[in-house]
């Protein structure tokens, strides 16, 4: 019986403990440690999360010496931070397994293009941690953490997000984990991740960067989406009675989460959508919650500022003992695959079938988790109200009992986006995108198939109720406006459309476009949302005026 | 700087004795309206200053539903347009036709 895996962790283990003092080591010798802990080749999970950056030690691996440590295959969700990418520019890595890179999303394409990038495939959150147990599995894990104590205990705080699935497969299959901390205790607060899994701990001089990707500013939402918001409240979310859902983070579901409290409680719907969430803790949601609209809220990870505000409603949120957020992105996009009735989200690109894409030619942004939240579970097998209601809509002719249900995934935008850019193409900019660097598979976020309504301000497409090709493609045409898409619409099949419901205009609904105001808006800015959180909120400098 | 206008026949007039009425404001992304009654009841005309070039066919067909929707008999509406998009453009096109309507008494 062969132990080799065994037998060179060990080995790398004895390398790092000569710079180490037990777990110990000093942050100038990060380098060192990555160098004699490294072999070419490896496959290396640097924890860039949709939040929260080993940064300290993504630093310290573009530092290394190039010809000692090369070649490494990195498997990461988040490629985020620049060092992310300095190492392709340097030979140090070679190949890219990954699921976001927000804010890299032109670099990466551009590296992509150049050839600096061998890439494996752009997956969802899920898939990723997924493929660590099964073919992607990291031989050498550089995670982060609040605190540790000696043993190698750690503390993650609120922002946990991916660490216990990364060190989970890197930890029991003969990898090694190397974490870096704000600082070192005598006892963390809480045990996130027990010290057996961790074999080095650096202290960090500075706290590790957290992004704030969730906070979306009360005062940019515009009329039109606000507009959007209240078709998709009396629309989709009062007619299916969705209880139980997820929001992407664009501001079309912000204007929703702050119209709750007051077009929604207006139509007398408190108590009877929106009450169960997969979702982090978006500082829109908070009059909704204040407002007693909200049961409860698990999360894929925390948002800056907001600590104090989850403590004090740890009725709401996951919360550990020491009463700050226990998040978890594994279990949160579990959760929302299979126990949320409904994801909505926005895109950059829908097409003529409703395959929709966030890849532009010159931005590969990657997915993150909305391909999971936007796809139906074809596991999933216990009922609710709304999933049978759109299975019926769906497909009529099965019997009841047979029938699947469907998982709500709707798109929501104005036709136009930034710079008047438009939402509706004739074909995704993600296919010339493969065909350029020779993909298998175009970067595609949501399939058609998934897809059941599109909402813009011209109204809401239910794409469950189409038959065919033909009426899905007028269905998305009748509510595309005045793209070339919307102009090319036939106007009597969009009537015939309408009259079947597949198409609701806000007329339709008894929506006036005239009342979409801003002082509907349960905050109109983020000081609003801070009075609303009691103070409690704490919102990034970049976000405050006052 | 572009400059396009549009007269159509209108079924009939808008209501109300308000004569002139102004919405918006003129920034980036957004628009300002004048709206005057000064035309005969069954004209309109809608003239736009853009400081996004190209998109002649876009402001025909929002102005052209406009007209159908809310038929602004008698009504000049002229535009000062930085950029907006076409769901503010109606948007503000009905609220110019709502403020001159609504306020008269």
């Amino acid at each position: 019986m062969s132990q080799s895996a065994r037998i060179a962790r060990d080995a790398r283990i004895e390398a790092g403990s000569r710079l180490a003092t037990g777990k110990i080591v000093d942050a100038i010798n990060a380098t060192a440690l990555l160098e004699a802990v490294l072999r070419p080749g490896d496959r290396v999970c640097l924890e860039g999360d949709n939040q929260k950056q080993a940064d300290l030690l993504a630093r310290a691996l573009a530092a290394v010496d190039v010809a000692r440590v090369h070649d490494l295959h990195m498997v990461q969700s988040g490629v985020v931070l620049p060092e992310h990418l300095d190492i392709f520019e340097s030979g140090v890595a070679k190949r890219l397994d990954y699921a976001y890179s927000g804010p890299q999303s032109a670099r990466i394409a551009k590296m992509l293009f150049g050839g600096r990038i061998e890439l494996g495939a752009v997956h969802t959150y899920l898939e990723l941690f997924a493929r660590y147990f099964i073919d992607l599995t990291p031989e050498v894990a550089l995670i982060v953490a609040v605190s540790a104590d000696r043993d190698g205990n750690l503390y993650t705080g609120p922002n946990t997000e991916d660490t216990p699935a990364v060190v989970e497969a890197t930890a029991f299959k003969d990898g090694v984990v190397i974490a870096q901390v704000n600082e070192i205790v005598d006892k963390v607060p809480r045990v996130d991740i027990p010290g057996d899994r961790v074999h080095f701990v650096v202290k960090a001089d500075t706290p590790f960067y957290v992004e704030p990707l969730f906070t979306r500013d009360p005062a940019a939402i515009t009329e039109t989406q606000i507009l959007t918001a209240m078709l998709a409240i009396k629309g989709i979310y009062a007619p299916y009675g969705v209880k139980r859902l997820n929001h992407g983070i664009g501001f079309n579901t912000a204007a929703i989460e702050l119209l709750l409290p007051t077009f929604g409680e207006k139509l007398g719907l408190k108590g009877k959508i929106a009450t169960r969430w997969a979702l982090n803790p978006h500082p829109t949601l908070i009059p909704a919650i204040e407002s007693g609209w909200v049961e409860q809220i698990h999360s894929f990870g925390s948002e800056v500022g907001m600590d104090d505000y989850i403590r004090a409603r740890s009725d709401i949120y996951f919360t550990g003992h020491d009463g700050s957020l226990r998040s978890n992105r594994a279990f949160s996009q579990t959760a929302g695959l299979y126990a949320c009735d409904m994801f909505i989200g926005s895109t950059l690109q829908i097409d003529l079938d409703g395959n929709s894409s966030t890849v532009t030619t010159s931005r590969i942004a990657g997915f993150g988790g909305a391909p999971n939240m936007g796809s139906d579970a074809r596991g999933r097998r216990h009922p609710s109200a709304p999933w049978l209601k759109a299975g019926e809509e769906a497909d009529p002719d099965t019997s009841k009992l047979m029938r699947r249900g469907r998982k709500l995934v709707v798109q929501i935008g104005e036709t136009f986006g930034d710079r008047n850019v438009p939402m509706f193409v004739e074909q995704l900019d993600a296919i010339e995108l493969a065909e350029k660097l020779k993909l298998d598979l175009a970067p595609v976020m949501v399939y058609a198939d998934d897809v059941t309504h599109i909402v813009t301000e011209e109204g809401i497409a239910n794409l469950l109720l189409c038959r065919t090709r033909a009426e899905r493609e007028h269905a998305i045409r009748g509510i595309a406006g005045y793209t070339e898409i919307g102009r090319g619409r036939d106007k009597k099949l969009v009537e015939q459309l309408r009259a079947r419901r597949v198409i609701q205009r806000p007329e339709d609904l008894g929506i006036d476009p005239l009342d979409a105001d801003r002082r509907l808006l349960a905050a109109s800015s983020i000081k609003d949302l801070v009075h609303w959180s009691g103070g409690l909120y704490a919102p990034p400098s970049r976000f405050r005026n006052w | 700087m572009e400059t396009l206008s549009y007269r159509h026949a209108t079924a009939r007039r808008a209501s109300g004795t308000k004569n002139i009425a102004l919405v918006g404001v003129v920034a980036s992304c957004n628009l300002e309206v004048l709206v005057e009654r000064v035309l005969p009841d069954t004209e309109c005309e809608v003239a736009i200053s853009t400081a996004a070039e190209g998109f002649g066919k876009v402001w025909e067909a929002v102005v052209a539903d406009f007209v159908e929707r809310r038929s602004p008999g008698g009504l000049r509406l002229s535009i000062n347009d930085g950029g907006a998009r076409p769901d503010t453009v109606s948007l503000r096109l009905a609220q110019a036709v709502r403020t001159i309507e609504e306020d008269a008494s």
